[in-house]
């Protein structure tokens, strides 16, 4: 299959695949962002949306599933093409110099995309797993329910995360993580467009500066949640 | 008589393609600052050769910044950092009395060192040979206007076709990736109705060469169009990757 050998076994096609995959990711990062944000219209609000989302087991799965085969894809291409590009200069230049007009974000893409892989398996286990001594609060959060509108049982996810977030360290690692994967967008977001060949001469200003603009607006969006539980303005 | 400049060099000597090479530390006295870079390359080989030392070998042939043949990391910025220009068209006057100049060969692995600051860029000739051509009936000159192209693609295409295929884009880019130059071949053949017909298989043939002589990836830092002597930009890059997607799709 020439498709499947163009994608997998071409520079340009290892771009595209980061590109899509990364398009996908960040489409996540939004909704996921937004979600969050209910934590500002009460636990009522944010315990249904989190349990209308438990609750639906044959969309969450795939959508789980579909969320890690992207995170593969992702971080394959990354790998790969890194050793490749490593491999292209064997010898360097004197004193290392930065490359010319190249930002800091563009030079650190595979760094800053591997620490926020680990703050991603940190954060699973912190809120989805539940592994109690990650959370450095000495509470088993699958302990925390709360009755629904119907009388039901189910998890209550603001609790969890009024507690949580009460950690002043816990709040420091997301803030790096998070500020991590935003730097990571920055750049991303506008060289997605480039690797796509989705873009000319008249929209490549407006997408890099939007690009930077979506990154610090989600940026702001994640750590309002644990900087307003910290500064105890969500109880 | 108006004293010159004096600098230090720190110039990478390497003796063939098989030694391993090292930085020497030469003195240039009394520079003129009317010199372009070759120029105070020249006398400090003159110097060289005086003394019955090896001069430094670089590559240079027109000398007025057209034909792309040289290629020196000056201070670690392919032709020395000064827009739009080549190491041969870069004057002396552009650096101060008592500097230290480095000065090294474009590094890539695709780019293997020949001698001193020479390097072998035949590989951007079998990227060319893969692709870079529009396979037309050579006969009388066809009539003026008898294919009409609109000026806006004339002009984009002879933008891209101002590459001269110097390799600084590569010495630039943080991966050695060639994509500025095959880009702006790519475009410059694909955005005229003569080239178009060949499109889908010249981008897949020229990026398959383009990987296999070992160039790197693009990671959109923009550093290739920040050196080109040229000004090829970024935007022959996207076309490129467009028009790979496109014959990608097409199952090309």
């Amino acid at each position: 299959m020439n498709i499947v050998n163009n994608l997998f076994h071409s520079t340009l096609g290892k771009k595209y695949l980061m590109a899509l995959t990364g398009a996908g990711l960040f489409g996540f990062a939004v909704i996921h962002m937004l979600g969050n944000l209910q934590v500002f219209l009460g636990p009522e609000a944010l315990n249904r949306y989190a349990h209308f989302l438990q609750s639906n087991k044959e969309l969450l799965w795939p959508a789980r599933f579909g969320l890690l085969a992207m995170v593969a894809l992702h971080i394959w291409s990354a790998v790969k093409l890194s050793a490749e590009n490593k491999a292209a200069r064997p010898v360097g230049y004197l004193n290392d110099p930065a490359p010319p007009a190249a930002s800091y974000a563009s030079r650190t893409m595979l760094m800053s995309g591997l620490i926020v892989a680990a703050f991603i398996i940190y954060h699973l286990l912190h809120f989805t797993v539940k592994v109690e001594p990650v959370n450095l609060t000495g509470r088993d959060f699958d302990d925390l329910h709360v009755l629904d509108n119907a009388g039901r049982s189910i998890h209550d996810v603001h609790q969890m995360l009024v507690i949580g977030f009460q950690q002043p360290v816990v709040v420091l690692f997301y803030i790096i993580g998070v500020g991590l994967l935003c730097l990571h967008l920055s750049h991303g977001l506008s060289a997605m467009f480039q690797s796509l060949g989705l873009r000319n001469k008249a929209w490549w200003p407006a997408l890099q500066q939007s690009a930077k603009a979506a990154a610090l607006l989600l940026f702001l969006g994640y750590i309002a949640v644990p900087v307003a539980v910290l500064l105890r303005l969500v109880k | 008589m108006e004293k010159g400049m004096n600098l230090t060099l720190i110039v990478w000597r390497q003796k063939d393609a098989k030694s391993a090479g090292s930085f020497a530390t030469y003195a240039a006295r009394n520079v003129s600052p009317d010199m372009s870079f070759l120029e105070m390359l020249d006398v400090v080989n003159e110097g060289l050769a005086l003394r019955g030392e090896e001069p430094i070998a670089f590559d240079s042939d027109c000398r007025e910044g057209i034909c792309g043949t040289c290629s020196c990391v000056i201070n670690g910025v392919a032709h020395g950092g000064q827009k739009a220009t080549t190491a041969c068209q870069l004057h002396m006057r552009k650096f101060r009395d008592g500097d230290t100049l480095t000065i090294e060969p474009w590094r890539a692995k695709a780019f293997p060192v020949v001698k001193d600051l020479v390097v072998d860029r035949s590989s951007f000739d079998r990227i060319i040979q893969a692709g870079g051509f529009v396979s037309v009936r050579t006969g009388g000159t066809p009539d003026g206007n008898a294919i009409p192209v609109s000026k806006e693609d004339s002009d984009l295409a002879m933008d891209a076709a101002q590459c001269i295929g110097c390799g600084a884009c590569v010495a630039a880019c943080k991966n050695a990736s060639a994509m500025l130059f095959v880009s702006a071949k790519v475009s410059h053949l694909g955005l005229l109705p003569q080239g178009k017909v060949e499109q889908d298989w010249r981008v897949l043939n020229m990026v398959k060469q383009m990987d296999a002589e070992g160039f790197g990836a693009c990671t959109v830092t923009g550093s290739c169009e920040a050196v080109c002597p040229k000004e090829i930009t970024l935007d022959n890059i996207a076309r490129m990757n467009r028009d790979y997607g496109v014959a990608t799709a097409k199952g090309k």
